[in-house]
């Protein structure tokens, strides 16, 4: 596991949607190469708080580190040229194109008047996918409509990191997955992190977690409980802290 | 990677074209089956309503009969074509037969003689077209921008420009196209030997383009694929020019229409298969919060498709405006604007968005025109005419939503 300085780092972030204080202090970092998990209960702010590094929701007060450097993140935009990607948990994938099509979808190679250029496109859809290990697409040439539910979110992970990402941030993607589809977007989940990627995984799925997080960040009510380290704590602390909000042994940053 | 991951992309690349015909026809008839109908059903019906009015009647499978029905149907297949475009991003446009009818009165006011603002063809012909394109423009913001269903916009667009038309023509009732130009569009057939070279353009132009995938896909290290699959559309498409010249050269020539029409079918497919701006329309049609996400300008988009089915609409007028030598208080009226969307849909074109090419145009409008044609032939009325339009019509649609619920189903 790395244990390099954060690439992603958040301080003191707060946030209030009128009276409603959804995130109030909250610290969370991220390294290359680790899966930090995001758990809370419903309202907890995670989608908030992810809200906030892509660049939907502006914060009232804290500071965001890029890399050891203070940034801000004004939209989307921004947030995708510091190397951060999210994907949501509906993939924002067009059915009725195929899977070269969706992974370069309003980032197309194109040559002169405005053609586009499709083989470099399809060399590196299918360069992407097999550096993740897809192997389950039988075609890329095929519509992401006749893929199934664990396919379409591979389609959607290695979009995002085909532009040379580094913190990927997946919403719930295994929400609606059976248990052998499940498994292979777990499996994709760890390979991201491998490659020195910093992923952020928000799940209610306690199992799951435990399967790939190195760290897990609890948030309950709009403030941080606590950072555990997977190896050194149980799934009873974490739901604890999660229903409770009890403090554990926070690990040394 | 480890070897994992080399047979992983040997795995990737390998299905993607399997070599074999027989492999290639599998998985043709796999699609089928999963409801990807595609141009199959509208090829078995066109032989179909050959062989009917061949058999009813004998002018109908003679050449003059072809050189009369290409002028005939390129109204309804340039104006199915805007059509293709706004039934892409799952919209409507109900406004482009009186559009076009409008636009012809346009046409046929700026080449009056005598009247002050008598214009050389070509300044007809543009301010036509910018007519189409401006008021495409003005449905479309309503659209893109203020989220006004397309069906409405468009439904008040068909009732204001017949308004229009008739407050325009209301005194004198008809114009008389003088300009010989414009009526060149529809009724001049061009000699033998220009016709064989516009065939000869055609082949050269699909093995041309052909060729140069190939070789671009090469040079990527991407698999080719069975020379059968690629050669098949080459043969298909230049041997149906040839077939068409050696027909229309038989009679008077091959007509300007058609080529008006050919030329226009491929210059869109380019567009929606080959541009960024093609494929961000079928982005919008498949799924428009994606395409928004995605960095796509989705309201301009819209606007500009709409814009697409207006000067296609003008277009059309155009073409009908030179076809009658004239223009009057029916311009634009009667079942041309069901016509143009029957096309669309009869040749493949979904009404949900997103799936459906521009040839599609063409297909639909050569089955409900060459039915036309054979029914004016044979002699029926006019109401045996719109019943049987109707019935492909429906059938159409219903094809279109069985095929897509199975689709749906086969996507698991």
């Amino acid at each position: 596991m790395a244990t390099t300085a954060p690439i992603l780092e958040l301080r003191g972030i707060t946030k209030a949607f009128g009276s409603v204080q959804a995130l109030d202090d909250v610290d969370f970092e991220v390294r290359s190469g680790e899966v930090m998990a995001l758990v809370g209960d419903n309202g907890a702010g995670k989608s908030t708080l992810i809200k906030c590094v892509a660049g939907i929701h502006p914060i009232d007060d804290g500071e965001i580190r890029f890399d050891g450097r203070a940034v801000h993140i004004h939209g989307p935009k921004d947030a995708a040229q510091l190397g951060i990607e999210v994907v949501y948990q509906d993939l924002a994938l067009c059915d009725n194109l195929d899977v070269v099509q969706n992974m370069f979808l309003g980032r197309e190679v194109r040559s002169l008047l405005f053609r586009l250029k499709e083989a470099p496109m399809e060399e590196r859809t299918a360069e992407t996918l097999r550096s993740l290990s897809v192997t389950t697409i039988r075609s890329i040439k095929q519509p992401v409509a006749s893929l199934s539910g664990g396919q379409r979110q591979s389609v959607a992970v290695a979009r995002a990191v085909l532009w040379n990402s580094r913190v990927v941030i997946l919403d719930e993607p295994t929400a609606a997955l059976g248990v052998a589809q499940t498994k292979q977007v777990l499996a994709l989940v760890k390979r991201l992190a491998e490659q020195g990627l910093a992923v952020v995984l928000i799940s209610h799925n306690l199992t799951d977690i435990f399967e790939v997080a190195d760290r897990i960040t609890v948030l309950r009510l709009g403030r941080a409980v606590g950072v555990y380290e997977r190896e050194r704590t149980t799934q009873q602390e974490v739901v604890g802290a999660i229903t409770f909000g009890i403090p554990g042994r926070e690990s040394a940053a | 990677m480890t070897s994992s991951g080399e047979a992983a992309a040997a795995e990737l690349r390998q299905p993607e074209t399997p070599d074999s015909f027989a492999a290639v026809m599998r998985q043709r008839y796999d699609a089928l089956k999963a409801g990807d109908v595609g141009s199959l059903p509208v090829l078995v019906f066109m032989v179909a309503i050959v062989v009917f009015f061949t058999l009813k009647v004998s002018v109908f499978f003679t050449a003059v009969n072809f050189d009369n029905l290409l002028p005939q149907m390129a109204q309804v297949t340039v104006m199915a074509i805007g059509v293709v475009f706004v039934l892409l991003i799952g919209e409507i446009d109900l406004s482009i037969g009186y559009l076009s009818g409008l636009s012809s009165v346009v046409l046929a006011e700026l080449q009056l003689p005598g009247s002050g603002h008598d214009y050389p063809w070509w300044v007809a012909i543009l301010g036509a077209l910018a007519v189409g394109a401006v008021i495409g423009a003005v449905q479309g913001s309503f659209v893109a921008f203020l989220g006004v269903p397309s069906f409405v916009v468009t439904l008040a667009g068909l009732l204001a420009w017949q308004g229009v038309i008739i407050q325009e023509l209301g005194t004198q009732g008809v114009i008389t196209v003088y300009d010989r130009q414009i009526n060149d569009i529809s009724n001049y057939f061009f000699p033998d030997w220009f016709g064989w070279a516009l065939a000869g353009a055609v082949t050269a132009g699909f093995v041309g383009i052909t060729v140069g995938r190939i070789v671009a896909r090469r040079r990527a290290g991407l698999r080719v694929g069975n020379p059968m699959v690629l050669v098949f559309p080459v043969l298909l498409w230049s041997g149906a020019a040839w077939l068409a010249v050696a027909v229309a050269n038989h009679d008077r020539g091959v007509p300007f229409a058609g080529v008006l029409m050919v030329a226009l079918l491929l210059f869109w497919t380019y567009i929606a298969q080959r541009t960024t701006f093609g494929r961000h329309v079928y982005a919008v049609g498949g799924n428009a919060e994606a395409a928004r996400r995605a960095g796509i300008n989705v309201p301009f988009i819209r606007v500009t498709v709409f814009m697409i089915s207006g000067v296609m609409a003008a277009v059309g007028g155009i073409v009908a405006a030179s076809f009658l030598e004239s223009v009057d208080l029916t311009a634009g009226s009667g079942t041309i604007l069901l016509d143009a969307i029957a096309a669309a849909v009869i040749g493949g074109t979904s009404l949900f968005g997103g799936r459906g090419f521009v040839k599609a145009a063409l297909l639909g409008a050569l089955i409900t025109q060459t039915i036309q044609n054979g029914i004016d032939l044979v002699g029926y009325s006019d109401a045996v005419k719109d019943i049987v339009t109707a019935s492909i019509l429906l059938a159409a649609v219903t094809l279109d939503t069985v095929s897509r619920r199975r689709l749906a189903r086969s996507g698991r």
